[in-house]
C-alpha cells in the first residue's frame, strides 16, 4: 500500500514533500521518509505517483513490497 | 590624471577605503582581518548601448555591471533545493549548476534563517547591496520559501536589492508575485529555442503533476521560458538570460537563442561555459560531453556581441558565497554564528561607504579616459590579451604567486575591453611556489601576451619568458586599463621599432571546478 524512500540515494532536495497529496513525506535526519499509512501510491488523485515523477534521483521512491499494493475504496 | 607611479601614492588613495571599512567593522564590534574590498573583476563597461533607465538600474549592480563588480558584492541564500525540471549538467546532491558549480553544496536555510544571515552580512559588508537566491535548485519550485525570504527581508533591510534565478518553467505563474515583492532583476536559464536542442540537455521536466520527457518536454520548458520573459519585459522588470554553452549540442544554436532572448526584451545575455567533469556526477560528466575552450567561448560571445550586452565577467561563483566576487566571507556567517548574532541594521554606515567607492570609481574612469585619448592616434590591426593580478578596485594590487585568478583584457587601439576570468589553482601557498602549478598557470593565461602583477619571483618570471607571455610588474597598484593601454602602446612602439616581432597566441584552457573563494 505504499511507496517508500531509499534513504542513501535521496538528495534530501524535498522536491517530492509538497507534491504529496496525502501529506504522507516528511523531512525525517537529514532526508525524506514516507509514512507508509498514509501513501495511497497517488491512486484516486494522480496518474503518476507524484513523489517518483518530481525526484531527481531514479530508483529513489519505489514501491515498499512490506505493505500490499493498495486499492482504492470503491 | 593625478596617478603617479609609485606605489606608496596608490596605497594611499585607496585607504579611506580600508578606514572606513574598519571604522564600519568597530562599530558592529565585530572583528575584521583589515581585507577591504577585495573584488575581482571589472572593466571600464560603460553605458554603451544600454538605455538610460536600464544603466541607471545596472550600474552599481555586482553582477551587471563589469566596473561595479569592483566594487560592490552580492550574496546568495539557499532556501529553495527543490527543482522541477532535470538538466543534464546538474547533479543535485550539489548545487544548482545555473549559479554555481557541482561539488560545494551549499548550507540549506529556512527563510527566516535566510533573512537573518543577510542583515548580518549586510551590516558587516556594507558594499552587500544585492540578494539572490539561486541554486540548490529553483527559487519558483519553492515559490513559499523564496517568496518569504524576500517578504522578511524587504521588511529589515528595504535598500537590499532582490534577485532570483530560474530555469523558467513555473515563471508565468509567478510573475505577478515577482512584481509585488518589488524584485529588481530575474535571471533564466535559457539554454536553447529548438526543442529538439532542448531534449539533449533535459532528460524531463515535472509540471502540472505528470513528468514529461525528451521533444515534448523541452517544448513545453521552451514556451514557458520565452512566455515568461515577455511578461517580466511587459511588467518592466529587468531580466537578463544566462546560457550554457555546450559545444556539439547548443554551441551554434545560442546565436539563435541571443535573437529569441533580445526580440522579448532581455537586457543581458550571459554564455558560461559548461562545466563537466567525471567526478562531478553529471549526465554530460559521465559521458564525456567537454566544455569549450577560452577561444571557442569568446567567439561565440563575439558572435553574440552585436546583437546586445554580453555579460563576460560572470564568474559561476558558488550558490552561497559572500562578500565582494573573489572573496569568499561565508565562513563568518554560517547558521550557528548568525543566530548568536546581534545584528543592529545601520542604512547610514552603509551609505557613507558606498559614497566613498563612488568617489574611487570616478577616479578611476577619469585615469583611463586619460590614457584612452592618447592611444587614439595610433592605427594598428592588432589585438593582444592581457592578463591581470588583481585582489580588486580596479588595481594591479596582487602577487602572480597569490593570484587565484586572472582578469583578461583584450587590447586594441580602439582601448580595452574586459573578456573575462581564468581561475587558476594556487601557484603560492604560503610563500613557496609549487612547482608543479606553474605549468596550469601558464596553460590557463597561454593565449595572453603578457601578466600584469604587483610583485612575483625570478622563477616565474624566467617561465612565463619561456612560455612567450611577458611579465610586467612596472604597474604595481596603479590602475589597471589605464596601464595595460600604456604598455600596449609601448608595445606597439616596440613592434613598429622592430624591436619585437608580433605574434599570435594560441588558446587557453578553463579550468574545471567550483570557485569557491
Ligand atoms: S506515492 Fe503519492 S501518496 Fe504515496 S508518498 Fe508518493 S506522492 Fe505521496
Ligand atoms: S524528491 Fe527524491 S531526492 Fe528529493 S527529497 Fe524526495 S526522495 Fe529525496
Ligand atoms: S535547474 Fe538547476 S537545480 Fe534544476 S536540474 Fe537544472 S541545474 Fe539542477
Amino acid at each position: 500500500m505504499a511507496y517508500k524512500i531509499v534513504s542513501s540515494q535521496c538528495t534530501a532536495c524535498s522536491a517530492c514533500e509538497p507534491e504529496c497529496p496525502n501529506n504522507a513525506i516528511r523531512e525525517k535526519d537529514g532526508t525524506f521518509i514516507i509514512k507508509p499509512e498514509k501513501c495511497t501510491e497517488c491512486i484516486g488523485y494522480f496518474d503518476d505517483p507524484q513523489c517518483v515523477a518530481v525526484c531527481p534521483v531514479d530508483d529513489t521512491c519505489i514501491i515498499d513490497n512490506s505493505y500490499p499494493r493498495y486499492e482504492a475504496a470503491v | 590624471m593625478q596617478e603617479t607611479n609609485e606605489q606608496g601614492t596608490a596605497v594611499e588613495q585607496s585607504k579611506p577605503l580600508d578606514d572606513l571599512m574598519q571604522k564600519v567593522a568597530e562599530h558592529k564590534g565585530c572583528g575584521t582581518s583589515g581585507g577591504s574590498g577585495k573584488a575581482s573583476c571589472g572593466s571600464s563597461a560603460g553605458q554603451g548601448d544600454l538605455p538610460t533607465e536600464i544603466w541607471e538600474k545596472v550600474k552599481n549592480h555586482p553582477c551587471y555591471s563589469e566596473e561595479a563588480h569592483h566594487h560592490y558584492a552580492r550574496m546568495h541564500v539557499a532556501v529553495a533545493p527543490a527543482c522541477n525540471i532535470q538538466c543534464n549538467y546538474c547533479n543535485r546532491k550539489y548545487d544548482c549548476a545555473n549559479e554555481s558549480r557541482p561539488g560545494v553544496v551549499s548550507e540549506k536555510l529556512t527563510p527566516e534563517q535566510a533573512a537573518k544571515k543577510v542583515v548580518a552580512v549586510a551590516s558587516t559588508i556594507p558594499q552587500m547591496t544585492v540578494l539572490g537566491i539561486a541554486g540548490p535548485g529553483d527559487p519558483l519550485a519553492n515559490p513559499e520559501k523564496t517568496f518569504r525570504t524576500f517578504e522578511l527581508i524587504s521588511e529589515m533591510a528595504p535598500d537590499i536589492k532582490l534577485c532570483l534565478s530560474t530555469n523558467g518553467l513555473a515563471l508565468p505563474e509567478h510573475v505577478e508575485t515577482i512584481k509585488k515583492f518589488n524584485v529588481d532583476h530575474v535571471t533564466i536559464t535559457i539554454n536553447m529555442v529548438d526543442p529538439e536542442v532542448g531534449a539533449k540537455i533535459y532528460p524531463w521536466i515535472f509540471h502540472e503533476h505528470k513528468r514529461y520527457k525528451g521533444v515534448e518536454a523541452a517544448k513545453l520548458l521552451s514556451d514557458h521560458q520565452l512566455r515568461g520573459l515577455e511578461m517580466l519585459t511587459e511588467a518592466g522588470i529587468l531580466c537578463k538570460v544566462n546560457s550554457v554553452m555546450i559545444p556539439g549540442i547548443n554551441d551554434e544554436h545560442l546565436v539563435e537563442v541571443n535573437k529569441a532572448v533580445k526580440s522579448r526584451g532581455a537586457f543581458l545575455h550571459n554564455i558560461m561555459p559548461l562545466i563537466s567533469a567525471p567526478e562531478h556526477g553529471t549526465v554530460f560528466g559521465l559521458n564525456g560531453q567537454r566544455g569549450p575552450t577560452a577561444q571557442e567561448l569568446k567567439a561565440l560571445q563575439d558572435k553574440c556581441e552585436g546583437e546586445m550586452n554580453m555579460m563576460r565577467h560572470c564568474r559561476q561563483c558558488r550558490a552561497d558565497a559572500v562578500g565582494l566576487l573573489g572573496e569568499d566571507r561565508s565562513a563568518e556567517f554560517t547558521t550557528d554564528k548568525i543566530m548568536e548574532m546581534d545584528v543592529q541594521y545601520d542604512p547610514e554606515v552603509r551609505r557613507e561607504y558606498q559614497e566613498t567607492v563612488e568617489r574611487e570609481r570616478e577616479a578611476k574612469v577619469v585615469a583611463k579616459q586619460a590614457e584612452l585619448e592618447e592611444i587614439a592616434g595610433e592605427q594598428s590591426d592588432i589585438r593582444v590579451l592581457v592578463a591581470v593580478a588583481t585582489k580588486g578596485s580596479g588595481r594591479i594590487n596582487e602577487h602572480f604567486g597569490h593570484a587565484k585568478e586572472f582578469q583578461i583584457y583584450e587590447l586594441s587601439t580602439a582601448g580595452s575591453k574586459f573578456v573575462g576570468h581564468r581561475r587558476v589553482d594556487l601557484y603560492c601557498q604560503g610563500g613557496y611556489g609549487d612547482e608543479d602549478a606553474l605549468p596550469t598557470v601558464i596553460r590557463a593565461i597561454s593565449d595572453c601576451h603578457a601578466v600584469f602583477v604587483a610583485k612575483i619571483g625570478g622563477c616565474p618570471r624566467d617561465e612565463l619568458k619561456g612560455a612567450g607571455i611577458e611579465p610586467v610588474d612596472g604597474y604595481a597598484h596603479e590602475f589597471i586599463e589605464q596601464s595595460a593601454l600604456a604598455w600596449f602602446k609601448d608595445y606597439l612602439g616596440r613592434v613598429q621599432s622592430g624591436e619585437i616581432e608580433h605574434i599570435d597566441r594560441g588558446d587557453a584552457a578553463i579550468r574545471q571546478g567550483a570557485y569557491v573563494a
